[in-house]
C-alpha cells in the first residue's frame, strides 16, 4: 500500500515536470533550440498567479487564465526579441542567449517583487481521497488530471489541425514548409506561445504542492523537466510525457527508499544510464542530419 | 559572400516547358531557391505576371501561383502520404477544390493512393518522388519549378516522371526544368537554357540546343 501511494505522489511529481517538458520539448523541435529560460517563465506565472489572487482577489480559474494569457505573450516576446534575431546564429549564441535571458527575468523579478518569499494560498481542494486503506490527495489527482488532459488536447492539435501538421512540417524541414506557404515564424511564435502557456499551468500545480513563490523558484523544476524532456527523447511529445513521469516517480521512489538527499543525484543518474544505452532517449527518433 | 549565381536573365512564358541544364554546382537549384524564395537574391528582379517576387515574403509566394518540387525530394517523412498532399494545398483555401485535386493527384500517381496512409518516409525513391511532384500540384500551380525530378530513378520510372511532366503541362501548368538529364529535357523542352558557373552561356529551343555542338559534347554525352 505505501508502495502504491508513493507511485502516485510520484506520477502526481511527474504530471508537473511532464508539462513543463513538453515546453521545452516542442521549442526544441521545432526552434531546435534549448529554451532555458523556460522555467523562469514558471516563475513569472507563479507571480501572476499570486498577485491575481491575493491583490486582485481573483478567484482560481480567472487567476490561472490570467496567468496563462501573460505567459503567453511573454513566451513569444522572448523568443521574437531574444532568439528570432539569432534564427542563423550557431547553437551556441542561442543557447548562451538563452541563459541570458533566464537571468534577465529573474533578476527582473527581484526587481519588482524582491527576493523574499511569498507564500502562494491554497486555492487547490485539500485533503484526500481514501480508497480503502489507500489515501490520495485531491491535489495530486488533480494534477494527474490535468497533466492527462493537457497531453490529450496537445495531442489532438498536433495531429489534427492545419497548424499542428504545419508545426510537424516545421519541425522536419523549414525550408520544404516554406515551400508549402507556411509561415515559419508565425509557427515558432504559436510554439513558444503555446510552451508558455502550459508553464503557466504547471506554476500553478507547482505552487499548490510546494507554496513558495520566489524569483529562482523556477530553476530546480526547469532543470528536472528539461531532464526528463531528455530522458524521453527530446523533440517528442509523448516522450515528454513519459519522461516527466518517469522522473517524478523515480525522485519519489528514491527519496522513500535510498535517500532523501542523493534523490536528485540518483535521478541523474538514471538518465546517465539511459542516454548511454539509447542516446536519443526512450522515445526520440534519431534526427536525420539535414545540411 | 558567395555569388552563386549573377546577372542571369531569362523568361519562361505562359504554357511552356522550359529546362535550365549545368553541369553540378553551376547554380541551377539556387537559380530555383532563387525563385521560389528559398534564398533572397542580393540584387536583380524576378517577376510572375508582372508581380515582383523579390519583395514578398518567401511563404507566400506559393500564393501567387508557383510552386517547387525541390531538389531531393523533401517530402515530410514523418507524416503520412495524404498529410503531405494536405500540406501541399496548405495556402488554398477552397475546401471543395482541394478535395478535387486530391483526386487528380491519386489518378496521376495511383501508387500514391493505394498508400495514402504510410509515412512518406517510407516510399521507395520513385514513389517519393511522386509525391514530391504531388504535394507541388495540390497548391494549383500556374507554374511549378522541379528541380532533378528523374535524379536516382530507374530507366522505365524516369520515362513515367517525363510523361507526367509533359501530361502536367498539357493541362495548362508552366513547367521550369532543371535536369542532370539533359537529353530527356531538352526532347520535351519548348526552351531551354545552359547555365555554367552562375552564368547563362546558351539559349534556344529545346530541338536546337539538342543539335548544338557544344551542348552535345558537354551534356548529351559527345
Ligand atoms: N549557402 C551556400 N553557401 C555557399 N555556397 C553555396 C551555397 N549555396 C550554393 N552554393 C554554391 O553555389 C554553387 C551552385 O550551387 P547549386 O546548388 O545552385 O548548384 P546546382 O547547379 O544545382 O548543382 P547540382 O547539379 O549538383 O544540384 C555551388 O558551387 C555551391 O557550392
Ligand atoms: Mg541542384
Amino acid at each position: 500500500m505505501q508502495f502504491i501511494s508513493y507511485l502516485i505522489n510520484g506520477l502526481g511529481l511527474g504530471s508537473v515536470y511532464a508539462i513543463i517538458a513538453l515546453g521545452y520539448t516542442m521549442v526544441y523541435g521545432i526552434a531546435k533550440m534549448l529554451n532555458f529560460a523556460h522555467g523562469d517563465v514558471i516563475m513569472i506565472g507563479a507571480y501572476i498567479a499570486f498577485f491575481a489572487i491575493m491583490n486582485f482577489g481573483l478567484p482560481l480559474i480567472p487567476a490561472v487564465l490570467l496567468a496563462i494569457l501573460a505567459c503567453t505573450v511573454l513566451g513569444v516576446v522572448i523568443e521574437r526579441l531574444a532568439y528570432k534575431p539569432l534564427r542563423q546564429a550557431p547553437s551556441l549564441a542561442v543557447l548562451i542567449t538563452a541563459i541570458g535571458v533566464s537571468y534577465f527575468l529573474q533578476n527582473g523579478a527581484q526587481l519588482l517583487w524582491s527576493s523574499s518569499t511569498k507564500v502562494f494560498p491554497a486555492v487547490l481542494p485539500s485533503g484526500s481521497l481514501q480508497i480503502g486503506d489507500l489515501s490520495v490527495s485531491w491535489l495530486t489527482l488533480i494534477t494527474i488530471i490535468v497533466c492527462v488532459l493537457v497531453m490529450a488536447v496537445l495531442t489532438l492539435f498536433i495531429s489534427r489541425t492545419k497548424t499542428g501538421r504545419a508545426m510537424r512540417a516545421c519541425s522536419e524541414d523549414k525550408g520544404a514548409a516554406t515551400l508549402m506557404g507556411i509561415n515559419v515564424n508565425f509557427i515558432i511564435s504559436v510554439t513558444f506561445a503555446i510552451g508558455s502557456g502550459l508553464a503557466a499551468i504547471a506554476s500553478v500545480l507547482l505552487c499548490s504542492t510546494y507554496p513558495s513563490v520566489y524569483p529562482t523558484l523556477g530553476s530546480m523544476p526547469g532543470i528536472k523537466a528539461f531532464t526528463a524532456a531528455v530522458f524521453g527523447g527530446i523533440g517528442s511529445i509523448p516522450g515528454a510525457f513519459l519522461g516527466g513521469l518517469l522522473l517524478g516517480i523515480i525522485e519519489i521512489l528514491a527519496k522513500a527508499y535510498i535517500s532523501t538527499q542523493l534523490s536528485d543525484a540518483i535521478v541523474f543518474a538514471v538518465l546517465i544510464i539511459v542516454l548511454l544505452i539509447k542516446p536519443t532517449g526512450l522515445l526520440g527518433r534519431k534526427l536525420s542530419e539535414k545540411v | 559572400m558567395i555569388e552563386a549565381i549573377k546577372g542571369i536573365s531569362f523568361e519562361v512564358r505562359d504554357g511552356e516547358i522550359v529546362t535550365l541544364i549545368g553541369a553540378n554546382g553551376a547554380g541551377k537549384t539556387t537559380t530555383m531557391h532563387a525563385i521560389s524564395g528559398l534564398v533572397k537574391p542580393a540584387a536583380g528582379s524576378i517577376t510572375l505576371d508582372g508581380t515582383e517576387l523579390t519583395k514578398i515574403p518567401s511563404h507566400r509566394i506559393v500564393e501567387m501561383g508557383l510552386a517547387q518540387v525541390p531538389e531531393g525530394r523533401r517530402v515530410f517523412a514523418q507524416q503520412t502520404v495524404a498529410e503531405n498532399l494536405t500540406l501541399g494545398a496548405y495556402a488554398r483555401k477552397d475546401k471543395d477544390g482541394i478535395e478535387k485535386d486530391m483526386e487528380e493527384v491519386y489518378r496521376l500517381f495511383p501508387r500514391l493512393k493505394e498508400r495514402r496512409l504510410q509515412m512518406a518516409g517510407t516510399l521507395s525513391g520513385g514513389e517519393q518522388q511522386m509525391l514530391a511532384m504531388g504535394r507541388a500540384l495540390m497548391a494549383k500551380p500556374s507554374i511549378v519549378l522541379m528541380d532533378e525530378p528523374s535524379m536516382g530513378l530507374s530507366p522505365l520510372l524516369v520515362s513515367e516522371i517525363f510523361n507526367i511532366i509533359q501530361e502536367i503541362n498539357s493541362k495548362g501548368t508552366t513547367v521550369l526544368l532543371v535536369e542532370q538529364n539533359a537529353k530527356r529535357a531538352l526532347a520535351i523542352a519548348n526552351r531551354a537554357y545552359v547555365l555554367e558557373t552562375g552564368r547563362i552561356t546558351l539559349s534556344g529551343t529545346g530541338s536546337e540546343l539538342a543539335a548544338d555542338e557544344r551542348v552535345r559534347k558537354a551534356y548529351l554525352g559527345g
